[in-house]
């Protein structure tokens, strides 16, 4: 009888392997919408655990700052020095300061806060969710008569939106005062001057780009580590390849939000 | 007759082509202590799982109290998850909460007890379990596994629920300290007046808590009868498993 999976090579049908995969692939879309969704509902009607939003906000908001702080500044340095380069070339230097706050205040922001949470954060929600996961906790909060979606995983949602905000902002003016240190005191800007173009360049909509981006990338994060964490298998490899899942998915996630949106706001001219 | 506070009902349950379960039948009275034995992989988490509605079964009825709660949700689910404790094999003790704030979880997160009447209730009920109440403000984390165990045990009766679930109780403890849970167990349950169905491959531990024993194989109860009746079952799958025989029906799960 003829096996319809493999070749007579042993290897496997590709048009099964590719039909599979595709189906997987859709199923995955739609098993991580439908969490998003009760995920979205949990946050957003009552009851809420203040104390876990509380304690949440605190760790992905306050604990990641130190990192957000150091990327920003040697983000918004080294752009500073590249765009300095790029410029030298066309006798354009002086638009520097006007580059600079653009680029960190639209992109790279919120971009660089986004994959740096998506390491700390992500990975962190998915291997703390999945070790509950494997340990039966969130077994043991069912029978409590707690719902893993308000008591886990919605305090994480509701404090990546509330401080992916923050924490851009903070990148944001960190970013700006490292292409303003690198410009004063290595190429020789006035220091006045820099400040000056910069806050005469930026606009209200520009700064409103960067934060519309953090909040759609908190989701994005928080979603990614607790459905991650939730669907771990058991050991640690389980746990392990849950936490690499959550932050590969949700840096590919943060990247293609970060386009859609671009795109939405060249769009409507924001 | 009195009515079953839970019966299962050809309850079978199927992970894709892998049938764990193959329609179990099993009922527990009021009050009753039900040990469900069985090897390793035979299904007797499945079957606690979908009898406490983390799973949901492919087949047949759940039925509570004479309601059926197969497959409710809301309301009706915590209604019956109200009336239930359950202490896990590991204990699932929250690490990141204290001992007594695990054992008042349902008190202050279900309940709407208050904190302060809340954590003197936990004490209280860690007494129960011989843990005082320097224990309360500990982490599960600096705990013994069988100070953990007591903890969980605290956790499943706090509420004085109508029936108790027994996951392995005894599972990874010294004989002795195993032997004291299984005391306590008795004595919680007894004091309670609560139904427990309790899955353990643990003999020492089913002949002392059980009323009844049945005997899980292959997805199917292949035998029931009074704890009393377990080593002259005159059922060879019974008798090999209560005597630990490699030699028998049974294939080791090796």
């Amino acid at each position: 009888m003829s096996n319809v999976s493999t070749h007579k090579s042993g290897f496997p049908n590709p048009l099964r392997w590719i039909g599979a995969s595709v189906l997987g692939f859709f199923a995955e879309i739609g098993r991580l919408s439908t969490f998003a969704g009760r995920v979205t509902f949990a946050a957003f009607t009552p009851r809420w655990f203040w104390g876990e939003i509380g304690r949440q906000i605190i760790r992905i908001g306050f604990y990641s700052f130190p990192v957000v702080g150091m990327s920003a500044v040697f983000i918004g340095a080294a752009l500073a020095l590249n765009i300095y380069t790029g410029g030298s070339r066309y006798g354009a230097e002086q638009f520097v300061p006007n580059i600079v706050v653009l680029g960190i205040t639209r992109e790279l922001g919120a971009v660089i806060t986004g994959l740096m949470l998506a390491g700390r954060v992500s990975a962190g929600i998915s291997a703390e969710i999945g070790a509950m996961r494997v340990t039966e906790q969130i077994d043991a909060l069912e029978t409590l008569s707690a719902s893993p979606y308000r008591y886990l995983y919605a305090p994480r949602f509701l404090a990546a939106l509330i401080t992916l905000p923050m924490l851009v902002a903070a990148a944001n003016i960190i970013g700006v005062m490292g292409g303003w240190l690198v410009s004063v005191y290595s190429l020789d800007f006035d220091s006045t001057t820099y400040l000056r173009n910069t806050l005469d360049f930026v606009t209200r909509d520009d700064i409103m780009v960067g934060l519309i981006k953090a909040v759609v990338f908190g989701g994005v994060i928080a979603v990614m580590g607790c459905y991650q964490g939730d669907r771990s298998q058991a050991g640690a490899t389980g746990v392990g390849r849950a936490a690499t899942l959550s932050m590969v998915g949700a840096a590919v996630l943060v990247l293609a939000t970060n386009f859609i949106l671009s795109n939405l706001f060249v769009e409507i001219g924001l | 007759m009195t009515q079953p506070i839970l019966k299962l009902e050809g309850i079978e349950k199927s992970f894709g082509r892998n049938n764990v379960l193959r329609g179990i039948d099993l009922d527990v009275a009021p009050g009753q202590s039900l040990v469900v034995i069985g090897g390793s992989g035979s299904g007797k988490s499945v079957m606690l799982k979908v009898a406490l509605g983390l799973m949901t079964p492919t087949g047949g009825k759940v039925l509570f109290d004479g309601h059926d709660v197969t497959n409710s949700t809301g309301r009706t689910r915590e209604s019956m998850r109200a009336r239930v404790g359950m202490l896990f094999q590991a204990g699932a003790l929250f690490d990141s909460l204290t001992v007594w704030e695990n054992v008042a979880f349902r008190l202050i997160n279900a309940d709407g007890v208050k904190r302060s009447q809340a954590k003197e209730r936990a004490i209280e009920t860690l007494k129960k379990v011989r843990l005082g109440s320097e224990v309360a403000a500990l982490y599960p984390a600096e705990i013994s596994g069988g100070m953990q165990k007591r903890v969980s045990l605290a956790r499943s009766i706090i509420s004085e629920p109508d029936l108790i679930f027994f996951d392995e109780p005894t599972t990874g403890l010294d004989p002795i300290t195993a032997d004291a849970i299984n005391d306590l167990i008795i004595e919680q349950v007894r004091g309670l007046g609560a139904a427990t169905v309790t899955i353990t491959h643990d003999m020492s531990s089913a002949r002392k808590i059980a009323d009844d024993v049945a005997m899980l194989f292959e997805g199917r109860i292949i035998w029931r009868g009074k704890a009393d009746d377990v080593d002259h079952s005159g059922n060879e799958y019974v008798d090999q498993f209560v005597h630990g025989r490699a030699e028998g029906p049974i294939q080791p799960a090796i």
